[in-house]
């Protein structure tokens, strides 16, 4: 059984999409974004950020404001409602319907097409086999775990082919170690599955495991898209680096910043001139080295120590920047009280706001 | 339950007198029902010849009030779920407007408001001497209870999510509505079913205003009797009363119950 | 989709426009056709202001009474758990569904001249005590149907009280007495408020238990009946109705509104 090859890809085009609500709030900026056929896309951002509105206007259930283009493929669907825009749609809290069973859920959409009994009994089956809940068809709801449930969720919305496969934080409402596996199991099935899809969180982990590119969103329009890896190693703006991943912040004094230098416990370190008007700097706590005292180095006394499991967290007093959190291995010898040396490369340095300025 | 402090003997007499002054009477009503001679008192008997001579005389009277509270559910259930569902989903002034004037038969009293059925439609002859004319007024009187306790059930979060869910599968708003949305808040309509018929078979107010002596619903007969029977009679249209409404409330929440246990919410 | 929800909504706006808002526009213009004067008969008319006097002392009175035995009872059953607990309940609630001639009834029963209380002040050699057809017996009847929709509230309320409250106020050494005034009068007042306000109306509209009795203590649902059956003055009748039907809704309104604003939460309608 291939399931990937019998899922249509579809491209979506969306152009200038904006959304302004009746008491005047602009939820969602005219916002430009394209989707590839067969790719995960994650829109990623705090709440209030426009994602979710961005998912429910490709999806029908808003109407976004005049001017806004939507494309499956090479038909405008802008005006066609959701019924027939043939989606699939995962809901965060799954919306199952409580009175139906696992396979009637899963089945609605086939019925609601007239695909005869039979016809829709294989292709429940096969789905139900996909998603791994053999033997629990004739359940309720109510009797399903809130895995259980997410996978009924998801079933019910590829059973129908959908040409746009659309997730609303799906794994929020579940605790985090059941998160953390079905999230596996999920960016799993999606890949297999090879329908566009677009997925909305706020969990930046989810989004890196999960999509094959991201769209970081803040205040209503898009900041940065592209694959997890770029994004993070490589923000094009600040808040792209502080929601994707943790950072600490370097202050410039004026002397700093004319000399294009940054300075960390008393080491010095070049930046470059583009930077001239940033008063602070930002650097991963992964990407500050901690060692022994030594010349070449900051200084820095260790005046929290954290064992996290798969690594230790220090937290750094330095003379000349606020404390400072910083990752090191988990057999680093460092001890609370500590006088140590640190260093950081100068590329892993970011800046802390846009650089295009007038 | 917690375990509370234990309940100051004060508050417990007082629901020991209260429960025995609401009590009481019931009890004794059913008592006189069956006596043969109520002045003499129990040293006369137990009979049951009162029942049969007013299952005779107002027998009719029984089978019409249930007639009524069935049609009644019935015509809240055809127009009061539709109102309600619309009300639920409508942000509209118009909907607000008529959610408050839907509190009004119930604000004011049935006998202002049989008054005014009376006014507009008493001279339609056949209309105003039929059970049709009741049946009207109960209506009036119960469609609030039924719409408001539906509306609420619809305008739950789960509520909004299947219904979105069923329209992103594809279904129309009557495959929605039949298939998805009434079975989600059958609770509350049997609950709002159960507050109606129990409304109809018990109103007076109301019912008193628009009958006449052919058009006699249970409580109607209670009040007949009350006036111009002997108090045995009355006690044991009384009783028949109590029988039924009792029948009927065990009944409904039986049903309700087992409608619940398959609900699966 | 608003087409769809008029539509739905359309039945139902139709049977209330054609069967309460149209009869209840034609109720309110009927005063007029008799004279404007006839719209304030209840005040002009000194049998008709103590009619209305009557009804609005009587159902004050049995309002308070109700709502502070009905809290008494309500937060025994409420918080304490015993054997036959459900059943009382369910028989203390059982007359919200008894027309109010039943409890005329009863109170003919219990207070009349072959009466249950007549027959015990006899044997104790006071004479045939009758209250059913005076005051006290509307009194009592009105106590009666009112009692059962106190008790389910209350009821319900005091079981949905938090308990955490009242442990906190006992730990910081409040006695019962503090605690009652101090975390369960304010935690009952929207309910005693609404609950008071529907008793009110209920008292202010109730016509069976008047009719059956058939008292001397003429109440307003009783004044119009007659002038509608007895005098054919269907003017007057609807000025009357006009009048308590105005009283009712505005204290209901007012409640409703009053209680939402203050905690925020929607009361289920009337």
């Amino acid at each position: 059984m291939e399931p990937e090859s019998i899922y249509p890809r579809t491209h979506i085009q969306i152009t200038d999409c904006a959304k302004t609500y009746a008491d005047g709030t602009r939820a969602l900026q005219p916002t430009t974004l394209t989707v590839e056929p067969g790719e995960v896309l994650a829109l990623l951002g705090p709440s209030g950020c426009g994602k979710t509105t961005l998912l429910r206007i490709i999806a029908g259930l808003e109407t976004p404001d005049a001017g806004s283009q939507i494309l499956f493929g090479d038909t405008d669907v802008t005006r066609l409602p959701v019924e027939q825009r043939g989606i699939g749609m995962v809901f965060q809290h799954y919306a199952l319907f409580p009175q139906m069973s696992v396979a009637a859920n899963i089945g609605y959409g086939l019925k609601i097409r007239g695909v005869d009994g039979a016809e829709r009994d294989r292709a429940v089956g096969e789905l139900v086999d996909l998603v791994r809940l053999n033997g629990l068809e004739h359940k309720r709801p109510a009797e399903l775990s809130g895995g259980q449930r997410q996978r009924v969720a998801l079933a019910r919305a590829v059973a129908v082919r959908p040409k746009v496969l659309l997730l609303d934080e799906p794994l929020t409402a579940l605790d985090a170690k059941l998160k953390e596996s079905l999230r596996d199991e999920l960016a799993e099935l999606l890949r297999r599955l090879h329908i566009t899809s677009v997925y909305v969180t706020h969990d930046q982990q989810e989004a890196l495991a999960i999509a094959d590119r991201l769209a970081v969103m803040q205040s209503g329009h898009i900041v940065q898209v592209g694959d997890g890896e770029a994004l993070y190693r490589t923000p094009a703006h600040p808040f792209v680096a502080t929601f994707l991943g943790r950072v600490n912040r370097l202050e410039r004094t004026v002397a700093d910043r004319a000399g294009h230098t940054v300075s960390i416990g008393g080491l010095t370190l070049a930046c470059p001139a583009a930077w001239a008007h940033q008063s602070a700097l930002l650097v991963r706590p992964e990407d500050i080295e901690v060692g022994s005292c030594a010349v070449g180095w900051g200084q820095a006394v260790v005046i929290q120590r954290s064992f996290l499991g798969d690594r230790v967290q220090l937290t750094l007093s330095l003379s000349d920047q606020a404390q400072l959190r910083a990752d090191v291995a988990r057999d680093h010898a460092a001890q609370l009280g500590d006088s140590v040396g640190i260093r950081i490369n100068p590329e892993r340095l970011m800046p802390s706001h846009e650089s295009s300025k007038p | 339950m917690r375990t509370n402090p234990k309940t100051p003997t004060l508050l417990l007499g007082i629901t020991l007198i209260v429960s025995v002054f609401m009590i009481a009477p019931i009890g004794l009503s059913v008592l006189a029902g069956l006596l043969n001679n109520y002045s003499t008192g129990i040293k006369s008997g137990l009979t049951t010849r009162w029942l049969m001579e007013v299952l005779d005389v107002y027998g009719s009277t029984v089978g019409w009030s249930l007639m009524l509270g069935l049609l009644c559910v019935l015509g809240n259930l055809l127009i009061g779920v539709p109102c309600a569902y619309a009300l639920a989903r409508s942000p509209s002034r118009a909907a607000r407007l008529f959610e408050e004037l839907l509190t009004l038969p119930v604000a004011v009293p049935g006998l202002a408001t049989a008054l005014a059925l009376i006014l507009t439609y008493g001279h339609m002859r056949d209309f105003r001497q039929s059970f049709a004319f009741i049946l009207v007024g109960h209506m009036v009187f119960t469609l609030p209870f039924m719409v408001r306790t539906v509306s609420s059930a619809f305008q739950r979060h789960e509520l909004l999510a299947i219904d979105e869910a069923a329209r992103t599968l594809g279904a129309s708003f009557i495959q929605r509505f039949i298939g998805v949305l009434v079975p989600a808040v059958l609770p509350a309509i049997v609950a709002g079913s159960l507050m109606v018929f129990t409304l109809s078979v018990g109103e007076f107010n109301l019912t008193w205003m628009l009958h006449t002596p052919l058009t006699r619903t249970l409580p109607v007969g209670l009040a007949d009797s009350y006036a111009s029977m002997r108090i045995e009679i009355g006690s044991a249209y009384t009783l028949v009363f109590l029988l039924v409404i009792l029948t009927v409330l065990w009944g409904l929440q039986a049903i309700g119950q087992l409608i619940e246990k398959h609900h699966g919410t | 989709m608003s087409r769809v929800l008029s539509l739905c909504a359309a039945p139902a706006v139709a049977f209330f426009a054609a069967f309460w808002l149209l009869p209840v526009v034609q109720l309110l213009v009927l005063p007029s056709k008799k004279g404007w004067g006839t719209y304030f008969a209840v005040l002009t008319n000194s049998r008709y202001l103590q009619s209305l006097v009557n009804t609005v002392s009587l159902s004050l009175v049995v309002t308070l009474l109700t709502l502070l035995l009905g809290a008494m009872v309500g937060i025994v059953l409420g918080r304490q758990a015993f054997r036959g607990r459900q059943l009382l309940l369910s028989l203390l609630t059982l007359p919200l569904s008894f027309p109010g001639v039943i409890i005329g009834f009863f109170i003919i029963l219990l207070g009349g001249r072959q009466g249950l209380v007549a027959d015990l002040t006899d044997w104790a050699g006071f004479g045939r005590s009758t209250f059913a057809y005076g005051l006290t017996g509307l009194f009592l009847g009105y106590l009666y149907f009112s009692l059962p929709r106190a008790i389910a509230t209350y009821t319900a309320a005091a079981s949905a009280m938090d308990a955490q409250l009242e442990e906190a106020a006992r730990s910081l050494g409040a006695s019962r007495w503090a605690v009652a005034r101090d975390v369960w009068l304010p935690e009952l007042a929207p309910t005693t408020i609404a609950c008071g306000a529907i008793i009110f109306a209920t008292s202010m509209g109730a016509f069976g238990t008047a009719f059956t009795l058939a008292s001397k203590f003429e109440v307003l649902p009783i004044t119009i009946y007659n002038e509608f059956t007895n005098y054919a003055n269907f003017a007057l009748a609807a000025s009357l109705s006009i009048t308590l039907g105005l009283i009712t809704w505005l204290v209901l309104f007012v409640t409703r509104h009053f209680t939402e604003a203050k905690s925020g939460v929607t009361l289920a309608g009337v």
